[in-house]
């Protein structure tokens, strides 16, 4: 008998986790998109590009990223909290798996350019460092309101070599920089990838960038059974797109581990939103009795999205992941209290774990929480000054 | 359905007829829209195609997209405007351009019913490729309105025939690698995968974005059945009313009329 097969397992051939995926592109991409899943299945199975993935994620990113345990947060709220330490790979989130292993895929594919949206500007940083890296022309779309306050990470992308383009149109968020990301494309399609950040878009991305970012949940996995001999009772990410959890998720879908995504109370696709079609993919969408996609509205840039990756979509409708929601006010408290009880300032987009964790802890006593830290604040500090006063 | 749809028909007939097709864009829910339509319609257009503005416009450039935002601002939604197109008093076929969502959110079979009553005789759907095209051509094709398939440069020679099975009026060749938009000169794609296409299909081949004007027109209409002047005509009327549309569709007629 064959071992029953994973909840994340592959999507079917059209691209669909349950009814949620697909591939809702302009004709002109549908080649591209059937070439990138031709060249990632082929590559996935080739030894010699895990062998390389897997080196430069050692040597350059500095995986694996460790585990550690909040003593003093976790006795504060009477439970058990592990952080798995995404903040502390180089460029300072998660971002860096998906990047390294796209900017491979697109050199193995012969591609000169890279294009990439970003909201809070991780990914930017990531696709601008990967581009550089592996000697790829580098273009970011950025939303004009995130580039005003990510200023400091928009710098970082120029500094990289990498140009940035504010994005206008629209509620000049990560929407619209997705938007303009995919014009770009459809215009440069021969010569360029586009480094979609997030396991959101057409087929083959929510699963392509998944796999890519598996190696938090399987890394996680081990650390676990190492650390506590076991699988935590709950394993705790925020979502915007949704990728961090879905690297994560990945390590312990099988398990008995509950799986909360959490979401912005102003960008809650699964909360809020109904099924819908956008940026390639029929998922959970913000939108109004006509179809018109809402905008966000959050605290961090990074989470400032009205969609969420299909297999979220597909997570929510089976039952096994739960996406409940934290308010603004929530997570700049949360910030505060985690850098002060730990040493240690999270983004403001983890902070929104941190902010669900603390405030359903008295429901969770004695139980392991294991929360994704899958980005450092620095690039924070400035907009909390200005909240802060 | 059996044999060919009422839209195919009609195009087939002019273009027998020596005449290439002239298909002029409109923004729906613009303010004066109708007068635009109107005009386009008094001038020389063969169908006519009504944008249904959307929040996340992907294929569309810098022109398109501002008349979108702007008639969303003054309240336009995809309702109001196909109640608008009911009593529009126009002799010209009039097809919807949507972006998915609009169809996906009400329902195929409710949405197909809209565009059936309120008059509406085919639809192009820009972000919806023929591998997931199935469940609305069959809703469209229950309902009498026309799925105007698209087909793009990147197409590789085996897909175009299948493209055109499913098309129904006509087959919307793009013309470039991009949006839609204004250039200053045909990009070569246009009349290759025009040429492309017709070698494949009998079905009328219209070529749309990036033919720019009326010299364009007529490039691009040495292969291909005729053309959508999309930004070009959006443009003029946001400048200077339907009377920049009339003035603007007449020229492009008359260039079509004599240039071959």
């Amino acid at each position: 008998m064959s071992p029953t097969p994973s909840i994340m397992s592959q999507p079917s051939e059209a691209g669909r986790f349950g009814e949620f995926g697909g591939r809702f592109v302009p004709e002109t991409l549908v080649p591209a998109c059937q070439e990138l899943e031709a060249a990632f299945t082929e590559a996935w199975a080739d030894p010699l590009f895990r062998g390389e993935l897997d080196a430069i994620l050692k040597e350059y990113a500095g995986r694996p990223s460790i585990l550690t345990e909040c003593h003093q947060l976790g006795a504060r709220l009477g439970i058990r909290l592990l952080l798995k330490r995404e903040d502390l790979n180089h460029t300072g989130s998660h971002k860096i798996n998906n990047v390294l292993g796209q900017t491979l895929l697109a050199k193995r594919m012969g591609k000169k350019r890279i294009v990439a949206e970003t909201g809070a500007g991780q990914h930017g940083v990531a696709s601008a460092t990967a581009a550089a890296l592996m000697g790829l022309e580098c273009k970011v779309y950025m939303g004009a309101v995130d580039v005003e306050r990510q200023a400091l990470n928009v710098f970082r992308m120029k500094l990289l070599g990498a140009e940035v383009e504010a994005v206008h149109s629209g509620s000049r968020t990560l929407k619209d920089a997705v938007n303009e990301a995919m014009r770009d494309w459809v215009a440069s399609v021969e010569s360029t990838h586009y480094c979609l950040g997030s396991v959101m878009g057409p087929h083959p991305y929510p699963w392509m960038v998944r796999e890519f970012h598996r190696v938090i949940g399987d890394e996680a996995f081990a650390q676990c059974q190492d650390r506590i001999g076991d699988v935590p009772d709950v394993v705790v990410a925020c979502v915007g797109g949704g990728s961090n959890a879905i690297g994560i998720f990945s390590g312990f879908v099988d398990t008995r581990a509950r799986l909360i995504g959490v979401e912005p109370a102003g960008g809650a696709a699964v909360g809020r939103g109904q099924p819908g079609v956008v940026h390639g993919m029929r998922s959970y969408l913000m939108q109004d009795e006509y179809g018109q996609v809402l905008e966000a509205h959050s605290v961090s840039a990074g989470l400032d999205y009205p969609g969420v990756g299909p297999e979220h979509s597909y997570l929510a409708s089976i039952g096994r992941a739960e996406y409940p929601t934290v308010t603004d006010a929530e997570v700049i408290e949360a910030f505060q209290l985690m850098a002060r009880t730990e040493g240690i300032i999270p983004a403001l987009e983890c902070a929104h774990a941190v902010a669900w964790i603390t405030r359903e802890a008295p429901k969770m006593q004695g139980q392991t929480i294991l929360m994704n830290l899958s980005g450092r604040g620095d690039k924070d500090v400035g907009q909390m000054m200005e909240i802060l006063g | 359905m059996s044999g060919l749809d009422r839209l195919e028909t009609r195009l087939r007939a002019s273009r027998d007829a020596g005449r290439k097709l002239l298909v002029p864009y409109m923004t729906g829910g613009l303010p004066g829209w109708t007068d635009g339509v109107r005009a386009a319609a008094a001038n020389g257009a063969d169908v006519i195609e009504i944008g249904l503005p959307f929040s996340d416009p992907v294929m569309d450039g810098p022109v398109i997209q501002e008349a979108s935002q702007k008639a969303l601002d003054s309240g336009a939604t995809p309702v109001s405007i196909l109640e608008e197109i009911r009593t529009l008093d126009v002799e010209v076929p009039l097809v919807v351009m949507c972006y998915y969502n609009t169809i996906h959110h009400p329902g195929h079979q409710r949405f197909a019913s809209m565009l059936e009553s309120a008059g509406v005789w085919g639809a192009i759907v820009p972000d919806l490729p023929l591998e997931e095209s199935g469940p609305w051509c069959e809703a469209a094709d229950t309902h009498g309105v026309s799925t105007i398939m698209l087909a793009a440069p990147t197409a590789p020679d085996a897909r175009l025939p299948r493209i055109c099975a499913r098309a129904r009026g006509f087959v919307y060749s793009v013309g470039l690698l991009g949006v839609t938009g204004e250039r200053t000169s045909l990009a070569s794609t246009a009349t290759e995968l025009a040429r492309r296409l017709k070698a494949v299909t009998d079905v009328p081949v219209i070529v749309g974005v990036g033919v720019s004007n009326a010299e364009q027109a007529v490039e691009a209409c040495r292969v291909a059945d005729g053309v959508v002047q999309g930004a070009s005509v959006v443009r003029r009327f946001m400048a200077s009313g339907a009377d920049g549309v009339g003035d603007y569709v007449a020229e492009v007629r008359q260039a079509l009329d004599r240039g071959i």
